[in-house]
């Protein structure tokens, strides 16, 4: 295995084309009143205005709190949902308004792995039929070869091919979970995007799923767009991480930058929030607690969305003007109009 | 009284809470789950232990069974838990409802299901009061609206007229945490109580259980699968395994000295943001099933370090300074050779 060093990472060259890239774009959820005659009263801004480009063979990390958007952009992307507004293109093919016929092709190219491995399988199906749907949908595998084909995806993963035939309630949650992932491989996929695939487990198995995806990442190549509200899990995986409020990224940047000196005080109190098993640590980070929820995304606060909840927010700039993602380190873009300064949250050398 | 090592400082203060030997044991068709199997510890007035492991090793069963929700009617429950010098496991059940929710309460993981969707947050912390204080449905109420302000909740007084599924998830956590403690408990037991919420509002959370313990001068459990929760809020921790105690000990020494292999996987399946590229490094394998323990230490299959004895001997919870214990037949030097090498250094 070859661990790239920080540097080549933060190198890679931009240029090329973006295996997947997002341009401007929304998701607004009508709110409708009446049975009959449904009137609008309103909408849910779920996804408001993201511009995202994913390079190949990277993975992007997705962060933010429950209700920030980052599942609906999940499923925006896996036209799950249709986007309001904006544009999608995967290799420069913009697959925004395609119908069903013409999506085929682009669902073997990006897979999904869910957050509830209990939900997320069917619990009348054996596990050697869950993982050879794709197979019989796209017809990518001749009968007699649908097998074999699931025994070396079960082994692939870490399952006992012989478990062939068992039903998904004989396995612990983290199996589950390997399932979904060899459901996701079947067709060879490029990009998959994994919505929480680790919340719901216990850390010792969150650990072995997530070593698995970063195997399968070396082995295939993958691209992964990679959703937590867990900012450790996040950027230990990510080569970059977008950090969503209210429908917006509000800060993108290499992920031991933003670990290092995040530069919008929402990162800060996501990163002053993570649990650290180091008490020493710990203790020395700087605490910036945030009041309350999320404000409700029908009717986002005015300027910059985040000023109600915000410890450094300045009046009026902050409540009446919005701020741009603007940059600050190399390859470090935030949305704030007195950003942190470096070290904000821990500073390493004191502790 | 066995003369077993516990994870007790060696205070003159009365424990609040003695278990000894405790073993909850449940009939199965399958056979006998043996969820919690001779677990011994104490815990002090004030003070907050944090109780770690994965699913199914016994954690939430032990707390369970000293609340008094798991009985001889649903399992064969053995040893003794004497709390503030009275042994519960021989109290009735009418005299064990005086005893739970006044003198010890406890949260649970999701409080969706703990609150009942039907009344209004308000009236089920009142109804929890005049369960067990004579007091006016009125004074209750108040009561709830002045817990309900206590835990942090804006507006308390409308807040306790709105049903459960009005409030989010983590003012959920908070009403529950104010129920629990509106009959000023010597004892807070928190199982998992942030595991299904944001990290913002876990720290929140965290925060709360924190400055409560203080004004209320009550002891505090944390029960969760995650070493990185309980890092900042705890005095002492213990390590569950298969129905047993692996290692207890002050937080530093689980952190900064552990002694058990497994406590040095649960501390290398964290990612750990100080930590510049390295690979996280999981415990293999799957905790065992409770029916079928292994003979002898019953971590020695996932074990990188077992050998032949391991096999064997089921290890004694040992301490050499009478507060950090760890089951565990390596001998000391090492223990504290291989956590240096294997842990800190590979980190």
């Amino acid at each position: 295995m070859t661990v790239e060093t920080q540097e080549s990472r933060m190198e890679r060259p931009a240029s090329g084309t973006p295996l997947l890239k997002l341009e401007g774009v929304k998701k607004h959820f009508p709110i409708t009143q009446g049975v009959l005659f449904q009137k609008r009263i309103g909408q849910v801004h779920a996804v408001d205005g993201v511009d995202l480009e994913v390079h190949s063979g990277e993975t992007i990390g997705l962060v933010g709190e429950t209700g920030c958007g980052k599942s609906t952009l999940a499923r925006v992307i896996m036209r799950s949902y249709d986007a309001t507004e904006g544009r999608l293109l995967f290799d420069g093919q913009d697959y925004t308004t395609f119908g069903r016929r013409k999506m085929r092709p682009l669902r073997r190219e990006m897979q999904m792995v869910f957050q509830d491995p209990y939900a997320s399988l069917n619990p009348r199906k054996t596990v050697g039929s869950i993982i050879s749907d794709p197979f019989r949908i796209h017809g990518t595998v001749s009968k007699g070869e649908v097998k074999k084909q699931v025994q070396e995806l079960m082994e692939l993963v870490g399952l006992n091919p012989e478990h062939y035939n068992r039903y998904p309630h004989e396995f612990s949650g983290g199996q589950r979970q390997r399932i979904g992932v060899a459901r996701a491989l079947a067709l060879h996929p490029r990009l998959i995007v994994c919505d929480e695939p680790v919340s719901a487990l216990d850390v010792s198995i969150q650990a072995q799923i997530i070593n698995l995806l970063q195997e399968l990442q070396q082995e295939f190549g993958l691209t992964y767009i990679f959703i937590a509200h867990d900012l450790s899990v996040v950027k230990h995986v990510s080569d970059r991480v977008a950090v969503m409020y209210l429908g917006k990224i509000v800060e993108f940047a290499p992920s031991s930058v933003l670990y290092e000196n995040p530069k919008h005080p929402y990162t800060g109190a996501l990163l002053s929030a993570v649990p650290i098993p180091d008490p020493d640590l710990a203790s020395h980070r700087k605490r910036i607690v945030l009041e309350g929820d999320v404000p409700s995304p029908i009717d986002p606060p005015s300027g910059c969305r985040f000023h109600p909840r915000c410890p450094n927010a300045q009046f009026p700039t902050c409540s009446e003007v919005e701020p741009q993602l603007e940059p600050h380190r190399p390859g470090q873009v935030a949305a704030c109009h007195f950003p942190l300064p470096d070290r904000a949250v821990i500073d390493t050398a004191s502790a | 009284m066995t003369d077993r090592p516990t994870a007790s400082p060696a205070g003159s203060r009365r424990p609040l809470l003695q278990v000894r030997d405790l073993k909850v044991h449940f009939d199965t068709p399958d056979g006998v789950v043996k969820a919690v199997d001779g677990v011994t510890f104490d815990i002090h007035p004030g003070e907050t232990l944090g109780v770690v492991g994965e699913s199914g090793s016994g954690k939430s069963v032990t707390f369970l069974t000293i609340m008094g929700l798991i009985t001889a009617k649903q399992a064969r429950v053995e040893g003794e838990v004497v709390f503030d010098g009275q042994d519960l496991l021989a109290l009735p059940e009418n005299e064990y409802r005086h005893f739970r929710g006044r003198r010890m309460g406890m949260v649970f993981q999701d409080a969706m299901t703990s609150l009942h969707p039907f009344y209004v947050v308000g009236e089920q912390i009142a109804e929890a009061v005049r369960a067990h204080e004579k007091i006016s449905k009125r004074a209750a109420f108040d009561r709830a609206v002045d817990m309900l302000q206590r835990v942090g909740i804006p507006k308390p007084a409308e807040r306790a007229r709105q049903y459960p599924h009005e409030y989010s998830g983590g003012m959920r956590q908070r009403a529950m945490i104010a129920m629990a403690l509106s009959l000023n408990p010597d004892m807070l037991i928190a199982d998992e109580p942030t595991t299904a919420l944001d990290v913002t509002v876990q720290s929140q959370i965290l925060e709360l259980i924190d400055r409560l313990r203080q004004e209320f001068q009550a002891a505090v459990v944390i029960i969760t699968h995650d070493l990185g929760v309980v890092a900042e809020h705890c005095d002492h921790i213990q390590v569950m395994y298969a129905g047993r105690l692996v290692e207890t000990g002050r937080t530093r020494d689980i952190y900064y000295r552990a002694h058990h292999p497994y406590t040095w996987g649960l501390l290398q399946s964290i990612p750990r943001l100080g930590v510049e590229e390295h690979r996280l490094r999981p415990i293999r394998g799957l905790p065992p099933s409770l029916i079928f323990v292994p003979p002898g230490c019953p971590f020695h299959p996932r074990c990188p370090y077992a050998w032949e004895e391991c096999q064997r001997v089921v290890p004694e919870l040992l301490s050499p300074d009478g507060v950090h214990a760890s089951a565990c037949h390596l001998s000391l030097a090492d223990k504290e050779r291989l956590f240096r090498e294997e842990v800190l250094e590979r980190a």
